[in-house]
């Protein structure tokens, strides 16, 4: 039996009809209850809904086997985990994001607010730009807006968020989609099924790629 | 599993440590005690061997910045004083750990061999790999890679530093998608670019792979890395429970280590418990002249295992009330552990796990 992390939202809702299309389908899991736990022993699935940043963590310490979660979670926690597919799915970038009429005032150090705290250290110490961090959990499009920040580093989906605030995306860090990530001690010990459902995934990624 | 622990004297760990050594000692290797500090120069300068970031440090009585030991092969380097050096430890060492960034003691159980290290001596210690594997758990992998493999596909990628450190990355996470990406994006020669894709997939059983691998190679250095490859796992012989697969996905960093590296996992634990390989390039960093190859055994993860052997509290637990004499309750207790039973004595019941228990008047 294969323990499977999705991720809670229409994310998750989508990755769980590609599991179900590639023959892995669990039919309990579209019941209404307040079930947590869904199981198909007929496919050799077990799914569970958790909050999308935490699938990382389930798929790490081997709570799942197998799990899928945003390139943006994996680039900020840096799981240990094998990365073995990019589903193509909820494709959006990281970008930073301000005023689009911003110039940056190299002469002081870059005030920016984020819920990504390492991807954003990261881009700026590969521009050996000083940076201040302002770690936020929500709502970041605010900061510059109230003079908290000078720019964010977000996600950027459709960007109509930003414009609808007068901000505009200014530089794009690196693109964002889902990924089919699995625990590496579960790949070793049940690596006939986890290849199996890895192979017929990447089958049906390709075949919409086409 | 070749521990005997039939009365609970030893904790988990304990009673591993006590099997691993029996095991090491059993081929020779000397037990070695070591210091709980060292200067933190020694870290300081090798700071990538050691895993995991911080070092916990203080300043000695006469101002030197000591580390508590972080690691424990620098150590045995640093003492190496010639000739074949068979050492076996079992130690603590101190690493801020994963996510948590909290500073933990580790035990560490493990062996090391320097000097002139041929393919028995390899052989030896892959053998010592397994076979500690099985005594942790029936049902082990070993998994197993060439560092002069990687070296010699870098030697055909020719990129720079910061991509090398990528497809290393990439490689690490079985990160095939990405390989492909940057691969692409750096301008990869394609046959290159095949194998570091091919090299993410590649998983399975030793001996079913090692041809794939050989027909994998692009230049002698990898020839000779994956010829080497085959002889020792031609000549490992089979530990009933421990299976030996090939994964070039355990190499992170190559600067340390040369030859064969090895990883060993036990189902019930998320991550690797044993860890090894040939690390010549670290002694010559620290100016000795010889090869090495060990490994080391993370015993602090063996809590994590599943609990099934957790044995009995007590075979009895004696309960006593107000109406038991002293004198009685101990010649009672007496009289159980004179006929081999552990006893717990004790007022009231409690949610302890015990074989049955006996009441004494007004319990």
């Amino acid at each position: 039996m294969l323990n499977i992390a999705l991720p809670k939202g229409r994310l998750g809702e989508g990755v769980y009809a590609l599991f179900e299309k590639a023959g892995y389908g669990c039919p309990a899991i579209r019941e209404k209850n307040r079930k947590l736990i869904f199981e198909s022993p007929e496919a050799g699935v077990s799914y569970f809904w958790v909050k999308p940043s935490d699938v990382a963590i389930y798929v790490e310490r081997g709570a799942a086997d197998l799990g899928v979660a945003g390139k943006d979670i994996l680039l900020e926690y840096k799981p240990d985990i094998y990365e073995l597919l990019d589903l193509n799915m909820g494709r959006c970038r990281m970008c930073v994001a301000g005023p689009a009429n911003f110039e940056d005032d190299v002469s002081r150090p870059l005030r920016v607010a984020t819920k990504f705290p390492n991807i954003a250290r990261g881009y700026y110490s590969s521009l050996s730009r000083e940076i201040d961090i302002i770690h936020l959990n929500g709502s970041i499009e605010l900061a510059p807006l109230l003079g908290l920040s000078d720019v964010i580093v977000d996600i950027v989906e459709t960007g109509k968020t930003l414009l609808e605030n007068h901000l505009a995306p200014l530089e794009t860090i690196v693109p964002i989609s889902a990924r089919l990530i699995a625990n590496q001690v579960s790949y070793k010990f049940k690596n006939p099924e986890i290849a199996a459902i890895s192979a017929a995934m990447e089958k049906l990624v390709q075949e919409a790629d086409l | 599993m070749g521990t005997d622990n039939k009365k609970g004297l030893f904790e988990r760990g304990e009673a591993m440590e006590h099997s691993l050594r029996e095991l090491y000692i059993s081929c020779g290797y000397r037990p070695y005690k070591m210091s709980k500090f060292e200067p933190y120069d020694l870290y300081l300068e090798n700071r990538s061997f050691v895993t995991g970031g911080n070092i916990l440090t203080f300043t000695d009585t006469d101002g030197r910045l000591m580390a508590l030991k972080p690691d424990v092969t620098l150590s045995v380097i640093k003492n190496y004083r010639g000739g074949q050096q068979k050492i076996c430890y079992h130690e603590k060492v101190y690493r801020d750990t994963g996510s948590s960034h909290e500073f933990r003691e580790i035990p560490q159980a493990g062996l090391e061999c320097i000097g002139a290290i041929d393919r028995y001596t390899q052989l030896e210690v892959l053998t010592l790999a397994a076979q500690s594997l099985r005594r942790i758990s029936d049902r082990a992998i070993l998994d197993i890679a060439s560092v002069g493999f990687l070296n010699g596909l870098l030697a055909d990628t020719g990129a720079d530093a910061v991509t090398r450190r990528q497809l290393l990355a990439f490689l690490h996470e079985k990160n095939g998608h990405s390989l492909r990406q940057l691969c692409e994006r750096q301008g990869i020669a394609h046959a290159a670019a095949v194998v570091w894709q091919e090299l993410a997939r590649l998983y399975g059983p030793a001996s079913q792979l090692l041809p794939r691998l050989r027909s994998l190679c692009l230049n002698d250095a990898m020839r000779l890395a994956a010829d080497e490859l085959s002889a020792l796992c031609g000549l490992l012989e089979p530990q009933e429970g421990v299976t030996v697969h090939l994964d070039f996905s355990i190499l992170q960093d190559l600067s340390y280590y040369n030859g064969l590296v090895f990883r060993g996992y036990v189902p019930g634990l998320h991550t690797g418990i044993l860890s090894g390989g040939r690390y010549d390039n670290l002694v010559k960093k620290l100016g000795k002249n010889a090869g090495a190859i060990g490994f080391a055994v993370y015993l602090d993860l063996l809590s994590q295992l599943p609990d099934a052997a957790r044995g009995l509290d007590a075979d009895v637990l004696l309960l006593y009330g107000d109406a038991s004499e002293p004198a009685d309750v101990m010649a009672r207790a007496r009289a159980l552990r004179a006929q081999g039973l552990t006893v717990r004595v004790q007022r009231e019941e409690d949610r302890g796990r015990y074989g049955r228990v006996i009441r004494m008047g007004g319990a």
